[in-house]
């Protein structure tokens, strides 16, 4: 199958049955194959609307599915059924169902920006798919993905002080995704960084765990952001028709 | 373009460049002082906002990114600022792009701007440079050829420019201009100057292929994956050096190399390392000067034997 396309038969509605009588025909085995038919019914007309009304989603409404955002896509290759082209036609026919069966790996998107390169319609496929990863989230189809726990602890470090410090976003997401920080492949890789540093360089390095670094003149740009980042996640669960409070009901799940 | 003063540029280093990119910082600075070229640091500078802000909101980016041009255009006077790291240049191209173009985000960088107490950024007051661009505009090929000292002659390399370099393509409307301008399907000013400098260039296909640096942390496995191929198909061309010009990428790179070989038994021979360290070099800098020991990738030995360090 091209991997643009995608149909809609899944595999476990193709029924093969050993032994099976019908109307006194023996229709036994492999030879008579059933697609189990069935009936759509529960179309999500609002979907469409939702998507646009996050930040990425707004020109999907533009896709007139060509397939060649799926044909360059960087996460497609290593896994076929991560499908941009299909999942934007699921969300535009309103079928949730369908798109949900895909919802542990739309996060997986690794924003190369080969989607948005080569589509012939704008419709900025990389930014859907990073409305699609929210909007699974805020609606708690989902828990919060590894990503979005990424970006959450780099945005408020960068919302309070006004710049990252590496070491501190790596602890901060591991604490966050409830990882060991000692993985062996970071101590390995610890191990031959400081083969040939400098005692002075190491102690640096050391101190900014300790003295953040931050921008000068940077609170009252926080504070304009934070006021922002506020209003904008009320306006998003309005349009998503979830209540004000946010009980993070993702992270709960 | 070309005839522009690049002898005197506002810096924006970004934050990577003051942890793990710090070598790219230290060869970049040497070699802007060797080739005479003058560096002014953004004064009171923030993150660009980077990959993870935008997923959270684009306009909060624009604004991040439009802070530092507005400090580096309003308040130090400056044309051109120059960014090494792909992500920060990605972003304040970005940002310039959608003040230009999108009204919503003019209106929230204005409000933004207005609360913290500084001028909003015009768009159009700067133009945002990349490392690549300010060695190729203001030395040349040639430039590079009469100051070699010691030629990279032998020292095969594959050149990796990643993602955020040139895609999407609206964003860098200087791009794919005929003749002389970069080109975002097949990039080649890395290729050029290197080559300049002395340096066997490799045809490599995965130039602009991309690293899964986005989920370094968050997805490690798709990340090693896509390094793995770079990797390998670095070594399949006949490269002994992988030369990048994105901390991210560079990081990456080093982290995954390792990550394959420690979880997945998979070793790779290629040395990453910047573009600027290796031009640093060929222009006679000591290889403590361009922070060949800050790189994970042990490559010493091999710039000995060739010579060049
Ligand atoms: S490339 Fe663009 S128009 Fe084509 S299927 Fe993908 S999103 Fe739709
Ligand atoms: S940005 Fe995401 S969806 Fe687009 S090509 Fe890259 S991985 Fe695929």
């Amino acid at each position: 199958m091209p991997i643009h396309e995608q149909n809609l038969i899944r595999p476990e509605n193709i029924i093969t049955n050993d032994e099976l009588e019908i109307d006194g025909i023996d229709v036994s085995g492999h030879w008579s194959t059933f697609i189990e038919s069935r009936v759509v019914t529960d179309y999500n007309e609002d979907i469409e609307d939702e998507i646009a009304a996050l930040p990425g989603g707004a020109n999907i409404h533009r896709c007139w599915q060509c397939g060649s955002c799926t044909n360059s896509c960087t996460v497609n290759e290593i896994n076929p059924d991560f499908n941009p082209r299909f999942w934007i036609y699921l969300v535009r026919m309103g079928m949730e169902q369908e798109l949900l069966r895909d919802k542990d790996i739309i996060w997986q998107c690794v924003s190369c920006n080969k989607c948005t390169y080569v589509c012939p319609r704008d419709v900025q496929p990389e930014g859907v798919m990073k409305a699609l990863s929210h909007w699974l989230e805020l609606k708690g189809h989902t828990p919060k993905s590894p990503s979005m726990h990424f970006d959450e602890e780099f945005s408020e470090q960068i919302f309070a002080t006004g710049k990252i410090e590496e070491s501190r976003i790596i602890r901060g997401f591991f604490r966050r995704t409830g990882q060991p920080l000692m993985q062996d492949w970071l101590l390995e890789l610890v191990k031959r960084l400081i083969r040939h540093l400098p005692l002075k360089l190491l102690f640096t390095m050391g101190l900014a765990n300790f003295v953040r670094p931050r921008t000068r003149n940077w609170s009252k740009a926080g504070a304009a952001i934070e006021e922002y980042v506020l209003e904008r996640d009320l306006f998003k669960r309005k349009a998503l028709g979830l209540g004000p409070e946010s009980d993070d009901q993702g992270a709960a799940k | 373009m070309s005839d522009k003063n690049l002898k005197r540029v506002a810096y924006y280093p970004g934050c990577a460049l003051e942890g793990t990119g710090h070598a790219y910082d230290r060869s970049t600075r040497a070699l802007g002082k060797k080739l005479g070229l003058e560096l002014v640091d953004v004064k009171d500078w923030n993150c660009c906002g980077a990959m993870e802000v935008k997923n959270i909101d684009p306009k909060i980016q624009t604004y991040l990114s439009s802070r530092v041009m507005s400090i580096a255009s309003e308040d130090m006077g400056f044309d051109t600022v120059m960014a090494p790291c792909n992500g920060c240049y990605h972003n304040l191209k970005k940002a310039e792009y959608d003040l230009e173009n999108d009204p919503e985000n003019v209106a929230v960088t204005e409000r933004l701007s207005k609360k913290a107490g500084h001028d909003a950024y015009k768009p159009g007051s700067i133009e945002t440079i990349h490392a690549l661009d300010w060695i190729k505009r203001s030395i040349g090929e040639d430039g590079i050829k009469e100051r070699v000292k010691n030629s990279l002659k032998g020292i095969k390399v594959a050149n990796y420019y990643g993602c955020m370099y040139t895609r999407p393509r609206h964003i860098f409307p200087e791009k794919d201009q005929g003749p002389g301008s970069e080109s975002t399907l097949k990039p080649h000013f890395m290729d050029d100057l290197l080559q300049a400098a002395g340096a066997e260039i490799v045809d490599y296909p995965l130039k602009t292929a991309c690293c899964g640096g986005a989920h370094t942390l968050s997805d490690s496995d798709t990340s090693t994956k896509l390094v793995t191929n770079l990797l390998e198909a670095a070594d399949e061309c006949g490269a002994d050096v992988i030369a990048t010009e994105c901390p991210t990428c560079h990081s990456g790179l080093e982290m995954h190399q390792i990550r394959a070989e420690t979880r997945f038994g998979k070793k790779t021979n290629s040395k990453i390392v910047y573009f600027t360290q290796l031009l640093g070099l060929a222009l006679g800098l000591s290889a403590r000067k361009v922070g060949i020991h800050e790189n994970v990738s042990d490559s010493l030995k091999y710039f000995k034997e060739k010579g060049v360090a």
